[in-house]
Parts: C-alpha cells; structure tokens; sequence
C-alpha cells in the first residue's frame, strides 16, 4: 500500500517536473528542472531493481547534462548581444509538427505490432558461466552485447570532436575552456581538496565492482570525471591543452583497445568474441581502459574548446 | 524497538526539511532562504541518518551510511557558501554578480 502510493506519487512527480522543464519559461529554470527529473528518474530506475541504470542516469542523465545545460546556458549568456534567430516561418511549424506526428504514428505503429516478447533474461543468465562477468549488466554490455558499447565510446569521442570544432582558429590547442582562479584557503580550494580522494577511491570502486555488482565503467568513469572536474573548478590544476598527448591517448586508449580486442577476436572465433576462459580479465581490462577514456573525454566535454584567453 | 527508533527519527528529520522547504519558499532573500534551508536541511539529513544507522546490516554498510551523510553535509556546506557570495551584491542593492565572471573577492571567477 505505502510502496504504490510511493511509486504514484513518484510517477506524478516525474510528469509534472517534465512538464515544468519543457514549458518553463526562463531558460535557467528548464536546466534546473531537467536536473531534477534526471534525479526522479534515476529513483525510478532503483525502485524497478536496475541499479545499473539508475547509477548511469544520476551520473550522466542529471549530472553530467545537468552541468553541460548549465554551461552552455552561462555560455549564451555571455554572448548575449548575438543577433536575434530569425523567425521561423509558420508554414515550417506546421510541416515540422506533421513529420513528428507521422514518426509517432509509425513508431506507435511498430511498437504495437511487435510480437509478444520474451525477453533475454533466461538466455543471458544460461550462458553467464562463460561471460566473464558475474553481473548480468556487465556481461550483456562487454561481451554479448559489446558491439553497443563499442560504438558508444567512439560516439562519446565524436561529440567531443564536435564541441572543438567551436574553437577559433587562433585560440586552437590551447587548454581547454576558461582559466577558473578561486581565492586561495577559500571554500571551493578546500572542498577541491578534501572531494578528490573520497571521488577517486568511489569512482574506481564502481569500476571494480561492475564485474559483479552494480557498476561499470560509464559509472566509474563519470565519477573519475566528476574530481578532475571539480579540481580544475577549484584552481588547484589546469585544464589540459587539447594537443597535448597524454590526453590525447587518454581519450583513445579506451576504444582502440577495445577495438583491438575485437579485431583479435577474429582469431580465436569472430569479430568480438571473447573466448570464456580469459573472458574475465580480458572484460576487466577493457573496463579499466574505457574508464579513462569514458572519465577524460566527459570531462573535456565539460571544460568545452579551447577559448585562447591565456594570451590576454 | 530499533523499527520505533527509526520512525520517530525520520519523521522528526522529514518535519525539518518541510521546515527548510517552507523558508525556502517563503523568505524573502538568497541568504534569508540559505539560511533556513541549510540549518534545517542538515539537520533534518542527520536525523535520517541517525534513524537508519540501526536498520542497517551491517558494519561495512553503516560505514557507507556515515560516508553519505557526511559527503552530503559537506557539500551542501560548500554550494551554501558560494551561493551565498554569489548572492551577496544582489542583497545590498548592488548588481548581481554572475558566478563565472565575478570580479574583485568573489570565491570563485574565471579568467
């Protein structure tokens, strides 16, 4: 009884915070209640019993896009006297809301007519003795499903190529975003020494722990990210040059080897299959590696391109 | 016993955060709102800690108990006084300052 009216209340909670993101009107305000619902929705994923889930969408879903909203939005801030967008043509709304609706209809469409499903779940755990890995979640990612992962290591390293395209020419391989100089013995210097430990040990914790509980890399990686962040924000480091090439290989290492190992796989069987007597280690060293690059190249997201202020 | 223990300790720790809330929304300032949400926020967090710590399993899970509630302390402490300088211009009738590009002795500012 208490548990559904929680859920209820959870599920209304969610539907009016969505609501506040998308109709809100100031800018700053639909950040901030993305940010919330980021959070609904990660309790939402726990109370389904996918912790995996939950830990990837408080970690990237609300945080990470939480902060990246909020520095885009500080960013259009800056740049306030940009030109006014040219209004859009009434003609266009009215086309671009037809195409939605008939993507939502075809959509609807192949939802409806799926065939009842049966779910993978009996299949994954027949064949967990030869994954790798004791956690369904980690299997399914790094071994039957890994062609997934792959391919989203290489699309987090695109949308970082992405945002340094927005660096000017002159300003280019300089460090990455803007110099953060706080006063020194103030709060934030002290809170960017006291978090990095505690951050350092939970992050490669959660890494660790992937292989048979909860965890993983994407997980690990956004907490790695989150202390560099946070060090950098504090004015205890710098933010790296984007030329610089332990960086560089920092943000590679993860899906080169991860590539590599897919390529060896030909070898042994096919294309990305590891053989279940070394599948164990073999899913940790992957995970270790996609770590560093998955925590290095959120972080580099995070800073943005380079600005060429250090010249001023 | 420890199931009454908890009760009791959570819902005194949940009127305190509606107390923090209420200030929150009806105060009339930044700092007047930090002020009440900080104080009743952390105290009403320590009482929900306090009340789980013997529902617990565990020694290894108190621990991550103890390691929440402190992180959480700890950075509500430091977000608190950074809005709270951030603010600070605003509430004396002074032109607000962003928290990016604050100059002179904001805690935080960007070059």
């Amino acid at each position: 009884m208490i548990a559904s009216l929680f859920d209820l209340t959870l599920c209304l909670l969610i539907l009016a915070v969505a609501g506040a993101a998308v109709f809100g009107r100031a800018a700053f305000m639909a950040v901030v209640f993305f940010i919330v619902y980021g959070i609904l929705i990660a309790i939402a994923w726990l109370r389904l019993g996918a912790i995996d889930v939950a830990l990837a969408e408080a970690a990237i879903g609300a945080g990470l896009t939480g902060v990246l909203l909020l520095a885009a939005l500080s960013r259009i801030m800056r740049n306030i006297d940009a030109p006014e967008p040219a209004p859009v043509l009434e003609g266009k709304t009215i086309a671009t809301g037809l195409a939605s609706l008939v993507v939502t209809a075809l959509v609807a469409h192949a939802f409806l007519t799926l065939p009842e499903p049966r779910g993978l779940q009996s299949r994954v755990t027949a064949n967990l003795a030869d994954a790798g890995a004791e956690n369904p979640v980690t299997a399914v990612l790094l071994n039957f499903r890994g062609w997934d992962t792959l391919l989203e290591s290489i699309v987090l390293l695109a949308a970082l190529l992405g945002v340094w395209t927005l660096a000017r020419d002159d300003a280019w391989s300089g460090r990455a975003g803007l110099r953060h100089v706080t006063r020194p013995g103030g709060v934030l210097a002290q809170f960017g020494r006291i978090l990095p430990p505690i951050g350092l040990l939970v992050g490669i914790y959660l890494v660790w722990a992937g292989s048979k509980q909860p965890g993983g890399a994407f997980q690990g990686g956004t907490v790695l990210a989150a202390v560099w962040i946070v060090t950098i924000m504090a004015g205890l480091m710098q933010a790296p040059r984007v030329a610089d090439r332990a960086l560089r290989a920092a943000l590679v290492i993860g899906p080169v080897i991860f590539l590599a190992l897919a390529v060896a796989g030909v070898f042994a069987g096919a294309f990305l299959v590891f053989p279940p007597a070394h599948a164990g280690w073999l899913i940790l060293a992957v995970e270790a590696v996609l770590t560093l690059s998955i925590a290095a190249t959120l972080a580099m997201l995070i800073f943005g391109p380079p600005e060429g202020e250090e010249k001023r | 016993m420890s199931d009454l223990f908890t009760i009791v300790m959570t819902a005194a720790g949940l009127i305190f955060f509606a107390a923090g809330t209420l200030g929150l929304i009806r105060f009339p300032d930044t700092h007047s709102r930090l002020h009440a949400l900080t104080k009743a926020d952390n105290l009403g967090l320590g009482l929900i800690a306090l009340g789980l710590t013997v529902q617990m399993p565990g020694l290894a899970d108190l621990f991550k108990l103890v390691l929440i509630w402190a992180l959480a302390i700890l950075a509500a402490g430091a977000t608190a006084q950074l809005v709270a300088r951030v603010a600070a211009p605003a509430d004396l009738g002074e032109e607000p300052r962003s928290p990016t590009d604050a100059t002179g002795d904001g805690e935080t500012r960007r070059r």
